[in-house]
C-alpha cells in the first residue's frame, strides 16, 4: 500500500470510530462519567477532551505494548491485565505532570483525570485496536477517533441537559429517565452514519 | 522456562511503570514547603505542599468541620481563600453560592497546597481542639434516643457557647472499614466544663449512631474535636420563639442552662415536636426551667396521640405555633431539627410576621 493509500486509511478509520461506529453510542462504553459529568456543555467539554488525549495516547502505548512485547513472547492473554496497568499509570503520571507545571490546564482538564482511569470506554478502545488488527498509524487515527466521538456525543447531551433542565418534564421522567431516553435516540440518530463509512 | 519468563515480563512492565510513578511523586508531586497565613498573620504554618488544604490544616491540629472525610460531598469544609487557591474547581461548584463564590469561599478539602497560601476562618475555629475522653454514662431518653456523657480526659476542659456542636469520631468497627467524624449539638450546661453530653438518635444504618447504639460502653474511650457552629442565642432582649423535635432539644437544653444561669429573663416559648408520648424526653428537666425561669414556657407537641392519655397540644408542631401567636414580629425564632421540620416552620414563622433575618436555624443533614 503507498502512503497516500495509507493516510487515506487512517483519515477512514478515525472518520468510522467518530462517527459510524461511534464506541458510546453503538457499544455503550463509558455510559457512567456520560450520564454523571453531562449536566453542563463546560464540564463535559473539559471531560471530552480529556478522553480525547488520554484515548489517544493510550491506544499507541498499548499497541506498542502489545506488539513490541506482548506478541513476540506469546503471552497476549495477557493484555487485559497489562493494559488496565499502563492506563492507569500513564493517567495518573499525566495528572501529576499537568497538575505541576500547567495549572491552567490542569483546572481545564487535570482533575477530570481520575474519572478516565476507570472509565471502561479506554480499555474497550485498546481491546478493539487488537481485534481489529490495526497497523501503528489506524491505531493512532482509531485511538484519535474513538475519544473524538466520545467527546461529541457528551458535548451533544450536555447541550441537550442544559435545555431540559429548564423544559417541563412528567414527573416520573425526569432526571435519569429522561436521560437514557435521550441517550437511546442519540444512538439511534447515529444509525444514520451507518454506510457513509464502514469501519473495517 | 516460558512461565518464568512470562512472569519476569509482567513484573518488569509493572516496575518500570511503578518506578514512573515514584519518580513522579517525589520531583513532580514535590511543592516544597509552604507557608498557610490564618487570619491575616493570627497564625501561620509551614507545610508540606501537595496535600489538600483540609488536611494540612488538620495535621497542623487546626480543626476545619468537615463530615465527610474530605471527599468533596458534604460541603461543610468552607473557608475563605484569600490567595493562592486557585480556581473554583468543578468538584466544589454546586456546594457554592455565587455570594460565597464572590467572596473566594471555597471547600477546603478541594484545594491543594502548591504553595503559599492565605485563608480566613471564623476566630472560634481557632479554639476548636481536639479531645479525647471517656464515656461516663449513658441514658437511654427514648426507645431510640440515648444521651450520652463524655467526661474530658486531654485536654481536661472544654469552653463553649451554648447551641455549638462537636464533631464525634466514629472509629473503624466490625461494620465500618473507616473512620467518620459526625456532627451532634452538646446539650449539657456549658458551666460544667469537664464534660459535655450529647443526644444522639439512632439513625438506622447509621455508622456513626450504629457505633454509639451498639459498640460504645460506658468507660470506652472517645475522641471528638469542636466546638463548632454560629446556632446561638442572640444578645437582644427580643422574646424568642423555639420550636425543636428529636435530638434537636440538644442545642435548647444547653441554651436553657446558659439562662438559668446568667439569670436571664427574656420570654421564651419552646415547641417541642414529637408523634407519640414515648418520643417525649427531658420532660422534668423542662418543667423545672418553666419553675426557674420567670419567662419561660415548654410546649410538647404530639402528632400521633390517638389512643393516648394526653390533653396537651396536638398536631404538627408548626400548626401549634400558629394556634399560640396571631403576630410574632417582634420575635425572634429558634429553630432545631429535620430540614422538612425547619423548612416548614420557617413559612410558618414569616406568615407570622418574623422577619426571615431573625430565624436562626441548625439544620440535620
Amino acid at each position: 500500500m503507498n502512503d497516500s493509500a495509507g493516510l487515506m486509511n487512517v483519515f477512514v478509520v478515525c472518520f468510522a470510530a467518530a462517527f459510524t461506529g461511534n464506541i458510546l453510542l453503538t457499544t455503550f462504553l463509558g455510559m457512567c462519567s456520560f450520564l454523571a459529568v453531562s449536566r453542563e456543555v463546560k464540564t463535559a467539554m473539559g471531560l471530552g477532551m480529556a478522553v480525547v488525549f488520554v484515548m489517544t495516547c493510550t491506544t499507541v502505548l498499548n499497541w506498542m505494548l502489545y506488539w513490541w512485547v506482548l506478541v513476540p513472547l506469546h503471552i497476549e492473554f495477557y493484555r487485559f491485565i497489562l493494559f488496565i496497568i499502563v492506563i492507569a499509570a500513564f493517567v495518573q503520571f499525566v495528572e501529576m505532570v499537568v497538575e505541576r507545571y500547567s495549572p491552567p490546564l490542569y483546572y481545564a482538564l487535570g482533575i477530570f483525570l481520575p474519572l478516565i482511569t476507570v472509565n471502561c470506554a479506554i480499555l474497550g478502545t485498546s481491546l478493539f485496536m487488537v481485534i481489529r488488527e490495526y497497523r501503528f498509524g489506524e491505531t493512532v487515527g482509531y485511538g484519535f477517533g474513538s475519544g473524538l466521538g466520545w467527546m461529541l456525543a457528551i458535548v451533544a447531551m450536555a447541550g441537550m441537559r442544559q435545555k431540559m433542565a429548564v423544559d417541563r418534564i412528567p414527573k416520573g421522567l425526569q432526571g435519569p429517565g429522561i436521560t437514557l431516553i435521550a441517550a437511546g435516540l442519540m444512538a439511534l440518530g447515529f444509525v444514520g452514519f451507518t454506510g457513509v463509512l464502514q469501519a473495517r | 522456562m516460558n512461565l518464568v519468563l512470562i512472569v519476569l515480563v509482567v513484573s518488569v512492565i509493572a516496575a518500570v511503570l511503578a518506578a514512573v510513578l515514584v519518580f513522579a511523586d517525589t520531583y513532580i508531586n514535590n511543592y516544597g514547603e509552604c507557608e498557610i497565613d490564618v487570619n491575616e498573620g493570627t497564625r501561620t504554618y509551614t507545610v508540606k505542599g501537595g496535600t489538600s488544604l483540609l488536611g494540612a490544616l488538620t495535621d497542623q491540629k487546626l480543626f476545619i468541620p468537615s463530615a465527610c472525610g474530605g471527599r468533596g460531598t458534604c460541603g461543610y469544609c468552607k473557608v475563605k481563600v484569600i490567595d493562592g487557591g486557585g480556581p473554583v474547581l468543578p468538584t466544589e461548584d454546586g456546594f457554592l453560592s455565587p455570594e460565597e463564590k464572590k467572596e473566594n469561599v471555597r471547600l477546603s478539602c478541594q484545594v491543594k497546597v502548591r504553595g503559599n497560601i492565605k485563608i480566613r476562618i471564623p476566630d472560634d475555629l481557632l479554639s476548636v481542639r481536639e479531645f479525647t475522653c471517656v464515656c461516663s454514662r449513658i441514658r437511654e431518653l427514648t426507645y431510640d434516643i440515648r444521651e450520652f456523657r463524655f467526661t474530658l480526659e486531654e485536654p481536661d476542659s472544654i469552653t463553649f457557647v451554648p447551641g455549638q456542636y462537636v464533631q464525634l469520631l466514629s472509629p473503624v468497627y466490625a461494620g465500618s472499614s473507616e473512620e467518620v467524624y459526625r456532627a451532634y449539638s452538646i446539650s449539657s450546661n456549658p458551666a460544667d466544663t469537664a464534660a459535655i453530653e450529647l443526644v444522639i438518635r439512632l439513625v438506622p444504618g447509621g455508622i456513626c449512631t450504629t457505633y454509639c447504639f451498639e459498640h460504645l460502653k460506658e468507660g470506652s474511650p472517645v475522641r471528638f474535636n469542636g466546638p463548632y457552629g454560629e446556632f446561638r442565642m442572640s444578645d437582644t432582649d427580643a422574646p424568642m420563639i423555639m420550636i425543636a423535635g428529636g435530638s434537636g432539644m440538644a442545642p435548647f437544653n444547653s441554651i436553657l442552662h446558659q439562662m438559668k444561669s446568667t439569670g436571664c429573663t427574656r420570654t421564651a416559648v419552646y415547641f417541642f415536636g414529637a408523634r407519640k408520648v414515648r418520643d417525649l424526653f427531658y420532660i422534668d428537666e423542662m418543667r423545672a426551667f418553666e419553675k426557674e425561669l420567670p419567662n419561660f414556657t415548654f410546649i410538647p407537641v404530639l402528632s400521633e396521640p390517638q389512643g393516648e392519655q394526653w390533653d396537651g397540644e396536638t398536631g404538627l408542631v408548626t400548626e401549634a405555633v400558629q394556634r399560640h401567636f396571631n403576630d410574632a414580629s417582634g420575635h425572634e425564632a429558634y429553630l432545631c431539627g429535620s430540614p422538612g421540620m425547619i423548612d416548614a416552620s420557617i413559612v410558618v414563622l414569616k406568615k407570622l410576621g418574623v422577619p426571615e433575618d431573625r430565624i436562626y436555624y441548625d439544620k440535620f443533614s
